[in-house]
């Protein structure tokens, strides 16, 4: 669906049903470059199990207009910006990758508004090979291979997609390239560079809070990962083995799983 | 890591030879079997209600039933997805079933689409005249005619559609500048890659949005089994404008689900398996999955052979007293020979045309007299194949027809194999001695 | 030739051995291509002047074999095998409608055939007008110049009404138009075929398969149909047809084969040619080590069905059940007048408690298996208000016949002592309260 933040017209996918503002939230927020899209996998089952479902487009990023916000921190404010936008006053929070940092700092800035948080392939800071970020910041679509390359684990390489004939290294670079790369990734490996506030934020966070790990994640390893979850008080963590940083795509039955678990005791659908 | 390796970092995705080996596949998910397991079933059983629900809903990847997916056919569509460069595939039980769900996926009754007039005879049959029956309306434009697409462009037309490499007079599209002119008016070209293979040429590095196959030929290699594919590339934005809104607006065939909004880089192909293969029926027996698998693992070993063989047999009848002309984009007076360059780098394909001395009587001995050669109705065997179109594939067409097909009375269309090269050449002194006395063959 | 099942289902048709090497098991002919014996032999087979084998997507003889026996055991004259059942509904329409034409479906239907007719031929210009079958003449109420066919199967989910195949043969044959009919769910003791159905379709994944090992669709032409009868009736077997150099089917093909099966012959020649679905060989040689048992297997589903029918009848968490014979008035009769040896193998039945117990049903099932599919020898189940159709609001579903405890049963060919058995305990256990969140 389609709504207005700061004037901006923002994207969101639903999860293939009705938002409907009876329903508890999930916010789903996207990894650098990417789109609402990578979340397939993940979105419909709440979607179709009680919950609204946002997967949200980064402004400038997939199908949102607008520009590319250019910190981690004015990224953490439109989140709560999103959610006044459509009518709630709270929501749960799922992030990818730099959706980790954001959905953090969001939690960090406004604890009263979020319910739960869940990060995948999360870390307290996303410091940016200089050579990739270079690669993106010039427009280079070798960055979005380098970034799909180093996204996948061994296994991912193979392909094995759940998804019976995807492709899933090929479809994450053609998401990564359906905007200019150096106005989206580009931007956002930057914001990412930046942010130095993860670990402090985390401290703050008294709400319910899931890592997923993957073994074989090069981006944000288990052990800067763990580094995350130990500052967050009563903090869950789950490791996925075979598996590198794109997780939602390579395991995206298990990561469910652990989700669907997660949320739904933590934040379940009260039936009135 | 020397200092050198550190400033040049490059992606170290796996490459073609390897993906043909190794992709769409994982041991470790199938009980440790190196060899992708045949899955010889129809259905699959769910975990629970939930399972159920969840894979009708489209909430979870996996099997429901075979005729829409299957696992041993999954590795297949991923692994010339791959090979491809696209973002997924959809495998049917021929080349023509993939041609048809592809045109089905986008068009309805009432659209037109734009093809290159020198195609594979089936597929100017479905064009010319069965798609018509069903609302679909064609205009033909000559392969070497660019603007020509252009200009046959209309307010209905949902797409540009050619082989790379016409059929049989070896006459080539100018992809990229083709691929322009479509993308200019909104709508996807979808190539026919047969012939190439992604070993010859990738169409999607060259400006295509769709590919299909008829992966029975040079892709599978052995003549054992029929398939065909489906692939997309995923750089076409189905939502620029409002010709598709079977993609792109909630479709009530399909529960009110937008393809193009929920799966992006996927959606056509999501689409095609979701309604086209679900209603149309067309599928790939897992069986046949295996055996193309089997053909794609030495498809680099096979292709540089069949190319090489090519280049010499085109020097060996351009030499023949016996041959009037020989058509193949390796023969440097080829009008397509440099464009065939740039787009065909590794080889310049294993199809010839040539034309016989003595015309269609000519044909006709020659081919009734090779004998290591097989005169049968294929392309893209390992083994050398003949056919007299004018006697043979073609002969169903009408005068005007065969004309339009770009076809004579003495060609011959030679599909080269992966023998040795002495004994094709030998096998052919035998049919072309033949031809030299047409009157004594025929009186056997 | 024997007119017994069990005989045709080993010996139909013309093969008796291998003619290369007199092997008597039917040989998998895994090639796509054959070797013309010269250029006339391969001109004749393109001009359609000779019948031979030119390209497995067009014919096969592993195919053969199997195509001629599933002709006789439905009694007709000649059949093509094509990938799956759906590409054979999707021809059988196909076959004789174009855009701008439409055709008469009976509205209980296969829920994929729903979304192909009403969805899918819509997109070419073909349309799908639904009659009621528990009233004949709600067919011929629906008819105009441009109704090429008639539609329906004969033991439809999820009612398991028994289609008058004969009321509504006769109406179309008065228009001259022919009745086809989708006999998957009962085949060898049903053959639509003598009581006037111009053309059989199967799924031959389901009973005639019987294993569940492959997919697989075939369409069976019944000849006794007269295409040329009206040529404005039936326009695709009266026109010239250019791609052949102007053939009119229904002429041409009684012409060069002296007999009437012009309607398989151009599914074959242009649908399998342009549109391409062929079948297998692997797959038709599976389904030829089917067939073989098909006749065994149905005695069997059917004597398996009418003992779980009767135990279903008397438990107590059972609501209501369906069954072909268990109607009212005149559809239970069709039943009688219509099957021969038996029922069929599926049941439906409603659970008492709704959608809550049908799907503690279903989870509670040990043998049965939950799958999407009918017709294997292993008993089967499904709830379609979870499943299958959990899209569909609540309205909808009781369009589509599903009550939020309904639940669908394949009944395999097992012990029928261990099938009652499984109903029993699970039946029982969807009766009682949500155990499994107490504990």
């Amino acid at each position: 669906m389609k709504f207005k933040v700061n004037n901006e017209e923002v994207f969101a996918s639903t999860g293939g049903r009705p938002f409907d503002k009876n329903k508890p939230l999930i916010i789903f927020v996207h990894g650098s470059g990417l789109t609402h899209m990578t979340w397939v996998l993940q979105t419909r089952y709440f979607a179709f199990h009680g919950y609204s479902v946002l997967a949200l487009d980064m402004p400038g990023h997939g199908l949102s207009s607008g520009k590319s916000l250019k910190s981690i921190e004015d990224m953490a404010d439109w989140i709560s910006n999103v959610i006044d936008a459509v009518g709630y006053k709270e929501a749960s929070l799922v992030g990818h990758s730099q959706g980790c940092l954001v959905t953090i700092e969001c939690a960090s800035r406004y604890p009263n508004k979020i319910k739960t948080l869940s990060l995948m392939g999360g870390a307290g800071a996303i410091p940016m090979n200089p050579e990739l970020l270079a690669l993106a910041e010039n427009n280079d679509p070798k960055a979005v291979d380098l970034m799909m390359d180093w996204a996948h684990g061994p296994a991912g390489h193979f392909g094995g997609h759940p998804v019976p004939g995807l492709y899933h290294i090929n479809t994450g670079g053609m998401l990564a390239k359906s905007r200019t790369i150096k106005d989206t990734l580009g931007v956002d490996f930057r914001a990412c560079d930046n942010y130095k506030n993860g670990f402090v934020a985390a401290k703050t966070i008294k709400i319910p809070t899931l890592s997923i790990l993957a073994t074989d994640d090069k981006m944000c390893p288990v052990k800067e990962g763990k580094k995350l979850a130990n500052l967050i008080e009563g903090s869950q963590v789950d490791i996925i083995d075979n598996c590198g940083h794109m997780m939602l795509l390579e395991e995206a039955d298990r990561v469910l799983k652990v989700l669907k678990k997660f949320i739904t005791t933590h934040y379940p659908v009260v039936t009135k | 890591m020397s200092d050198k390796e550190k400033k040049k970092i490059s992606p170290k995705t796996y490459k073609f030879d390897t993906l043909s080996l190794h992709a769409g596949y994982q041991p470790h998910k199938n009980a440790g079997s190196r060899q992708v397991p045949i899955y010889q079933t129809t259905s699959y059983l769910f975990d629970d209600v939930d399972h159920a629900a969840a894979l009708f809903n489209l909430e979870r990847g996996g099997h429901i039933y075979s005729r829409i997916s299957n696992p041993t056919v999954g590795v297949l569509e991923e692994r010339v997805a791959s090979l491809e460069g696209g973002t997924a595939a959809l495998a049917t039980s021929s080349g023509m079933s993939a041609i048809f769900l592809t045109v089905m996926t986008l068009c309805e009754a009432g659209d037109h689409l734009v093809v290159s007039s020198q195609l594979y005879g089936g597929t100017v049959n479905l064009f010319r005249l069965t798609l018509p029956k069903f609302g679909i309306k064609c205009t033909f434009v000559k392969p070497r005619d660019t603007e020509g697409f252009k200009k046959a462009i209309q307010k209905n037309t949902k797409g540009i559609f050619g082989e790379l490499v016409g059929n049989p007079g070896n006459e080539l599209m100018n992809m990229p500048e083709i691929a322009k002119i479509a993308h200019e008016e909104g709508i996807p070209l979808i190539i026919d890659a047969t012939y190439q293979t992604p070993y010859l040429c990738k169409p999607f590095e060259h400006g295509a949005d769709l590919v299909v196959h008829s992966l029975t030929k040079w892709m599978a290699g052995h003549g054992s089994s029929m398939a065909g594919i489906l692939v997309e590339g995923g750089n076409f934005d189905w939502m620029q404008n409002d010709k598709f809104p079977t993609m792109t607006k909630p479709y009530e065939g399909y529960h009110g689900l937008s393809f193009a909004e929920e799966f992006g880089p996927t959606a056509f192909t999501m689409k095609a398996r979701a309604e086209g293969m679900r209603d149309f029926g067309p599928c790939l027996s897992p069986q046949n999955a295996w055996n193309v698998l089997q053909g794609i693992e030495t498809l680099s070993v096979r292709m540089k052979k069949h190319c090489s063989n090519a280049e010499e047999m085109v020097k060996y009848l351009l030499a023949h007293e016996s041959v009037a002309w020989v058509s193949h984009p390796s023969v440097p007076d080829h009008p397509d020979h440099e464009l065939a360059k740039k787009l065909l780098p590794n080889g310049r394909g294993s199809m010839i045309a040539f034309g016989i001395k003595g015309g269609k009587d000519a044909g006709v001995a020659f081919i009734n007299n090779v004998k290591l050669a097989s005169h049968l109705a294929n392309v893209g065997d390992t083994r050398t194949l003949v056919i007299h179109p004018a006697s043979g594939t073609h002969s169903q067409m009408d005068e005007a027809t065969l004309k339009f097909a770009g076809l004579s009375h003495d060609m011959i269309r030679l599909s080269v194999g992966i023998e040795d090269i002495d004994d094709i050449k030998n096998d052919f002194e035998v049919g072309f001695r033949a031809a030299r006395k047409p009157r004594l063959v025929s009186n056997q | 030739m024997s007119k017994n099942p069990e005989t045709i289902a080993l010996h139909g048709g013309d093969y008796r051995s291998d003619p290369a090497t007199t092997a008597v098991a039917v040989p998998l002919y895994r090639t796509t291509s054959y070797q013309f014996n010269d250029t006339d032999h391969a001109a004749n087979l393109f001009a359609l002047k000779e019948f031979g084998n030119i390209y497995t997507r067009i014919m096969n003889p592993t195919n053969d074999v199997l195509e001629k026996r599933v002709a006789a055991l439905e009694g007709g004259l000649a059949a093509l095998t094509v990938g799956s059942g759906q590409a054979a509904s999707t021809f059988a329409i196909m076959n004789v409608c174009q855009s701008g034409d439409n055709f008469i479906s009976s509205t209980d239907l296969y829920g994929g055939t729903v979304n192909l007719f009403t969805h899918t031929l819509k997109k070419l210009g073909i349309e799908c007008r639904y009659a009621d079958p528990a009233d004949p003449n709600n067919f011929e109420k629906l008819i105009d110049e441009k109704t090429r066919c008639f539609y329906a199967e004969t033991l439809p989910n999820p009612y398991l009404r028994v289609f008058p195949i004969k009321e509504v043969s006769d109406i179309g044959r008065k228009h001259n138009i022919p009745l086809i009919m989708d006999n998957t769910a009962s085949p060898v003791i049903c053959k639509p075929i003598e009581h006037g159905a111009a053309v059989v379709v199967h799924s031959l994944t389901k009973f005639i398969g019987g294993h569940g090992t492959v997919i697989g669709g075939c369409l069976v032409d019944g000849g006794n149909f007269d295409w040329t009868a009206n040529p404005k009736r039936q326009p695709l077997f009266n026109e010239p047809d250019m791609s052949y150099g102007g053939a009119k089917w229904g002429e041409v093909v009684p012409q060069l084969t002296g007999a009437n099966v012009s309607f398989a012959i151009r599914a074959r020649v242009c649908l399998l040619r342009d549109l391409g679905a062929p079948l297998a060989p692997d797959n038709a040689w599976g389904i030829i080590q089917g067939l073989e048992t098909a006749p065994l297997r149905m005695k069997q589903h059917c004597s398996n069905a009418e003992k779980a029918v009767e135990f279903l009848q008397k438990h107590k968490n059972v609501v209501r059940v369906i069954y072909p014979t268990l109607h009212e008035g005149e559809i239970a009769k069709r039943s009688k007048k219509y099957f021969k040896g038996g029922n069929g193998a599926l049941v439906g039945i409603e659970v008492k408690g709704g959608v809550e117990a049908g799907k503690k049903f279903i989870e509670s099932l040990k043998m049965f298996y939950h799958v999407a599919n009918i017709g294997d020898a292993r008993s089967l189940a499904i709830h379609p208000a979870t499943t299958t159709h959990s899209q569909l609001t609540e309205e909808e579903l009781l369009a589509a016949g599903v009550t939020p405890g309904y639940v669908r049963l394949s009944i395999g060919i097992e012990h029928p002592d261990d099938i009652i058995g499984d109903l029993d305990q699970a039946l029982n256990n969807s009766g009682k309260p949500n155990l499994k969140a107490v504990s």
